[in-house]
């Protein structure tokens, strides 16, 4: 058949093919835009980190290595970036337990108030984060507790939680219930079952909700601004310098935290890939 | 003797609500309460003589409407510009979803990846970036000017037309993911079999794909829409006075005016705008199916 269409090939006009061969590959060619749009700022923002642009970092003025070596160079800069991993990592630790707490709850058990708890589960992302931001501000306020680093953590908890729930939940619908029926049935009680088969089961899960939760809360401005009070955190940084030009030094962080990010994807689809093909 | 009966009928209670019960006591107590108090915050008013930001309790529902009233421009700028983003958005990921779906192959799992990626690098760098690229200085505008495309006055920053394009650019993996999860569950013999009843490739995809594909398009475009009719940083790095949203007057009622229960009630407005739309949307859309 492909033969046949091949030696039809030649007799057809050049334009004829080429209008063909655009509409066989115009889903590629769209799709080919589309990821240019989605890294056209990524590649900006990474092409800036290497400008010698002094304090405001708006035009090209040349290359430079500086603000990679020097990257605490601008003021203030470090000690967001060290408030903002220090939030998201308490942030990622409480919401991936109790989240993981919830998920195991709802995705196991049938109990009375099921459907509520997903309901509670999905209200908190059906609500805009300046709500959230705005509603916890006032409940602080109200309890004269000053917005701050605790508060700023407590906010991150309650958006962070519904992901965590959502990501673990999809994971344990996904397992074979045969394989912990089989451990039961090689006399394994229930706590030894959950621990040496649900749990590694599901770790993978876990661990993708507890990425995605500190990737949520690094990059959270709206209700970090709502209840951080004085404290910075990197995006409050860049919120408030972006008025007078960002310092280069917030490229670099950006596209470090990019490549980071990027490696431990990667990383963890090629051990997802190896353990696959051991199994 | 309370205690021992209480862990008495704790050891009664079945193992799931207390799995749930830290979580729930969490959400309870820094989720609901604290609307529960911004509603309650809503209704209140200046003391008489007393200083900027102190209110008492008074039950005036007519905030509401006052602020309503006064602000609604904006709301309805935010309803509109985050229609046309998701609606920008979706006609974007679309394509981008089926082609990861149906046309990648091996690189499937790679230009998922990459779908994500941009995410990584803080949403606030990426915004700039696009004022930047969008501004007098960056590689957009002098091309347009120099072939006329765009006038000498015309500016691509600071328009409501940036702040779309920003929205749109912010949320699209929020489209992207959920689409692309429900084109990938679609059995392509399904679209073979419509081929094969000779339908040609726009009654398979409107008879056939799209319907299949409906869980992943309401799921992509709440996912868009709501952050996006809450958003006020878009609007505030790329827009103009004039472009302002409903967020921007929330947050500077908040910290600038000091008037809360403006700031209260229209982010109560807001939130019951959303869920009514939301709800009417899936009713519409007909999926029970949530996320």
């Amino acid at each position: 058949m492909t033969k046949v269409k091949d030696a039809t090939i030649p007799t057809i006009p050049v334009q004829a093919r080429l209008s063909r061969w655009f509409g066989r590959n115009l889903i590629r060619i769209y799709a080919f835009f589309g990821f240019t749009y989605l890294f056209i700022p990524v590649a900006y923002t990474f092409a800036f980190s290497f400008n010698d642009s002094g304090k405001s970092n708006l035009i090209w003025k040349g290359f430079t290595l500086k603000n990679w070596q020097n990257p605490c160079g601008a003021p203030e800069i470090c000690t967001a970036l060290g408030n903002s991993i220090k939030i998201g990592l308490i942030a990622t630790i409480f919401s991936t337990i109790l989240g993981t707490m919830i998920a195991f709850a709802i995705g196991r058990y049938a109990f009375k108030g099921r459907s509520t708890s997903n309901l509670l589960i999905f209200l908190p992302m059906a609500t805009p984060e300046i709500v959230l931001g705005a509603s916890l501000l006032s409940l602080f306020l109200v309890f004269q507790i000053n917005p701050g680093f605790w508060p700023t953590v407590i906010a991150h908890v309650v958006f962070c939680v519904s992901f965590v729930v959502v990501t673990v939940k999809a994971r344990i619908a996904s397992l074979d219930p045969r394989l912990e029926q089989a451990a039961m049935d090689l006399y394994a009680n229930e706590f030894q079952t959950f621990r040496r088969v649900t749990l590694p089961l599901v770790a993978p899960g876990i661990a993708a909700a507890a990425l995605l939760a500190f990737s949520l809360s690094f990059d959270d401005f709206i209700i970090t601004n709502f209840n951080s009070g004085t404290l910075t955190t990197f995006p409050k940084f860049v919120y408030v310098s972006a008025a007078r030009g960002i310092p280069a030094q917030a490229n670099v962080i950006g596209s470090a935290m990019f490549f980071l990010a990027l490696a431990i994807v990667i990383a963890g689809q090629l051990i997802s890939k190896k353990t696959k093909v051991t199994k | 003797m309370i205690l021992m009966r209480m862990s008495k009928a704790l050891s009664k209670v079945k193992l799931p609500y207390l799995l749930l019960l830290p979580g729930f006591l969490f959400l309870f107590t820094f989720f609901i309460l604290p609307i529960l108090n911004l509603a309650q915050t809503s209704t209140q008013t200046p003391i008489a003589g007393g200083d900027t930001g102190e209110y008492e309790q008074t039950l005036r529902f007519a905030n509401y409407i006052d602020a309503f009233i006064e602000n609604r421009e904006q709301f309805a700028r935010s309803f509109i510009f985050a229609i046309c983003a998701t609606l920008l958005a979706l006609a974007i990921a679309y394509p981008l979803a089926y082609a990861i779906a149906f046309k990648a192959g091996r690189f499937k799992n790679i230009l998922l990846v990459l779908i994500i990626a941009p995410f990584f690098t803080s949403f606030l760098l990426r915004t700039v970036a696009w004022k930047q690229i969008l501004g007098e200085e960056g590689f957009v505008v002098p091309p347009l000017r120099t072939f006329g495309i765009i006038g000498e006055s015309t500016t691509l920053t600071s328009t409501s037309f940036a702040v779309v394009i920003g929205m749109t650019y912010n949320f699209l993996p929020f489209m992207t993911l959920p689409l692309y999860a429900s084109l990938e569950r679609i059995d392509p013999r399904t679209m073979e079999a419509s081929g094969d009843l000779y339908a040609n490739g726009i009654t398979t995809f409107r008879r056939v794909t799209l319907p299949l594909s409906m869980p992943g398009v309401v799921a992509g475009t709440l996912l868009t829409f709501i952050p996006a009719a809450g958003d006020y940083v878009n609007a505030a790095i790329l827009g103009n006075p004039n472009s302002k949203m409903l967020g921007n007057v929330i947050e500077s009622r908040f910290f600038k005016i000091v008037d809360y229960p403006t700031a209260a009630a229209l982010s109560f407005t807001l939130m019951a705008a959303i869920l009514i739309l939301v709800t009417l949307y899936i009713r519409k859309a007909g999926t029970e199916e949530l996320v």
